[in-house]
């Protein structure tokens, strides 16, 4: 399915991009988290956001979910302003982090139940068995989330980020401690996903053949900065390299040989 | 899904996460009910003592349990809601809430509906205990202004337990151990035990402030002269709305500073 330099584009997929970011700026005191940030999100494929650790991946992922006014700048998100229109927006999106925690003494069934209110998802416990059919989780349904061990846990916290069938799903580092055969399974179910319903998805993530495999565009940040935008095989071919690791490498050590954005 | 039908569930999840919470843990139900239970236990025998030394006491049956059981119904309706937040803070769980389509006001609307919850349970427990061992039903001595007063101070707790709420998102977890004490700065001046005229003049002023004082002179005025005031009603209900209001001006400012800082994606131990 993957072509020489990433994934082939399975299902529909719309010119106009699912998120616009303008000139975004993510100030705290002193310290300038994003700086003037510009980048879209195509429809219907799956971006990667790279960077260090500090890049300002995680921040440019909670000014996209709302979560954090940003101090300058604008996005739009299916052509409407985030954060103003976030009650019509939230219910078309959804979220994954691994810094970011389900209730554990819960079950994963009354966790699911409990987000399938909050979205509004119809038929709620049709849509958690499919889920947990499709994700594998029918053993745990009824089990406290806490009890699961980390594989468990991030396939529950990928059936809360698609219990309401997301257009633009944000996921940092998804796989983050999984071992390679959970981690390629999840890999699978996300590009299943994507094939069957179209959406946009970003992938914040520091694994680079997880980036080749799943992702059609790369943003690449340093301290806050884009540094380098594009498709794998367009970086690939700019920066002179085998891979993405050696590119990530070069921009973060600073012998980058073309650092300006596409 | 009508915007209303959607509104309701929203509130029904967050709902749901913390009643499923709740009955799934039986020290926390355990919590719910033994503070009650004890001060009801502790203050039925001394009220038995007192009122063998003291006409007022043996005059005005009830007060001092009456007056245990009303402020636990401010003191558990205040937690009720501080811990409604705290909950979420334990788990890292803000960032999954408020990605979601959940509304602030909705979130606040469900952890009320929990506390209410919890106060039934807790001091509902408590009063029910209190008939046989003590013989005493607070319903039997004050009537039907049990539920006003209940009510008026349930409320109350609700604003006192916004703003704990907000200051410990804002402040972090080291603020914490606010919502377990903050609530009893304001005993001394509410009048529980005592009337308000034993303050001095400038403390009265304070106290006139409240909520809690006016109900607690009703609360005398009907145990003590078997009346009930309704100037005194009128005063807790005008506080209670300028407090209701206060609350959550200050819970939306803090809630915003939260925002603004980045720091629901940042809660927890």
């Amino acid at each position: 399915m993957s072509s020489e330099h990433g994934p082939a584009v399975r299902g529909p997929v719309s010119t106009a991009p699912a998120v616009r970011v303008e000139g975004l700026v993510k100030c705290y005191g002193e310290v300038v988290a994003v700086d003037r940030l510009s980048f879209a999100i195509p429809a219907g494929r799956t971006t990667a956001l790279l960077g260090a650790n500090g890049a300002g991946k995680t921040t440019t992922i909670a000014m996209l979910l709302g979560l954090l006014a940003p101090s300058a700048g604008t996005i739009e998100i299916f052509g409407l302003p985030m954060p103003k229109a976030r009650n019509r927006l939230l219910p078309r999106m959804n979220f994954s982090s691994p810094y970011v925690d389900l209730p554990l003494r819960l079950t994963v069934r009354q966790n699911l139940l409990v987000y399938a209110d909050l979205y509004g998802v119809p038929a709620p416990y049709e849509r958690i068995a499919e889920l947990a059919d499709w994700l594998d989780l029918v053993p745990f349904l009824d089990r406290p989330t806490g009890r699961l061990s980390a594989g468990q846990k991030t396939r529950v916290v990928l059936a809360k980020a698609l219990i309401n069938r997301p257009e633009l799903l944000l996921l940092d580092e998804p796989t983050a401690s999984l071992d390679p055969d959970t981690a390629d399974r999840l890999r699978t179910m996300l590009q299943d996903y994507q094939a069957e319903r179209g959406a946009a998805v970003l992938l914040a993530s520091h694994n680079m053949p997880e980036v080749e495999r799943l992702a059609q565009h790369v943003v690449m940040l340093k301290a806050g900065r884009l540094v380098a935008e594009g498709s794998p095989a367009e970086l690939l071919e700019r920066f002179g390299r085998v891979d993405l690791e050696e590119v990530f490498l070069d921009i973060a050590r600073g012998r980058a040989r073309d650092p300006a954005p596409a | 899904m009508s915007q209303a039908t959607l509104a309701l569930r929203r509130i029904r999840g967050v709902f749901r996460r913390h009643w499923y919470l709740l009955t799934a843990s039986w020290p926390r139900m355990l919590d719910l009910v033994y503070w009650p239970t004890v001060q009801v236990i502790l203050w039925g025998f001394i009220t038995r003592f007192l009122a063998e030394e003291s006409s007022l006491v043996a005059n005005a049956a009830g007060i001092f349990l009456s007056a245990v059981l009303l402020w636990d119904v401010l003191f558990r309706s205040q937690l009720g809601v501080s811990l409604g937040f705290l909950e979420e803070m334990y788990s890292r769980h803000f960032g999954h809430l408020y990605t979601s389509p959940l509304r602030p006001y909705e979130h606040v609307l469900a952890v009320f509906l929990i506390a209410m919850i919890r106060v039934a349970l807790g001091v509902g427990g408590a009063a029910v205990l209190a008939i046989p061992i003590h013989g005493f039903w607070i319903g039997g001595v004050l009537g039907w202004s049990t539920v006003l007063f209940m009510a008026v101070l349930m409320a109350f707790g609700w604003s006192i337990g916004l703003m704990i709420a907000g200051l410990v998102m804002r402040l972090g977890m080291g603020a914490e151990s606010l919502a377990w004490a903050a609530i009893f700065l304001i005993q001394p001046v509410s009048g529980v035990f005592y009337p308000i005229d034993t303050l001095p003049g400038w403390v009265q002023a304070i106290a006139w402030c409240l909520p809690t004082a006016p109900v607690f002179e009703g609360m005398r005025a009907v145990l003590i002269e078997h009346r009930f005031d309704l100037g005194l009603l009128l005063h807790a209900l005008a506080m209670l709305c300028l407090w209701l209001v206060l609350g959550a001006l200050v819970y939306m400012a803090l809630f915003r500073s939260v925002r603004r800082r980045g720091q629901l994606l940042q809660t927890g131990e």
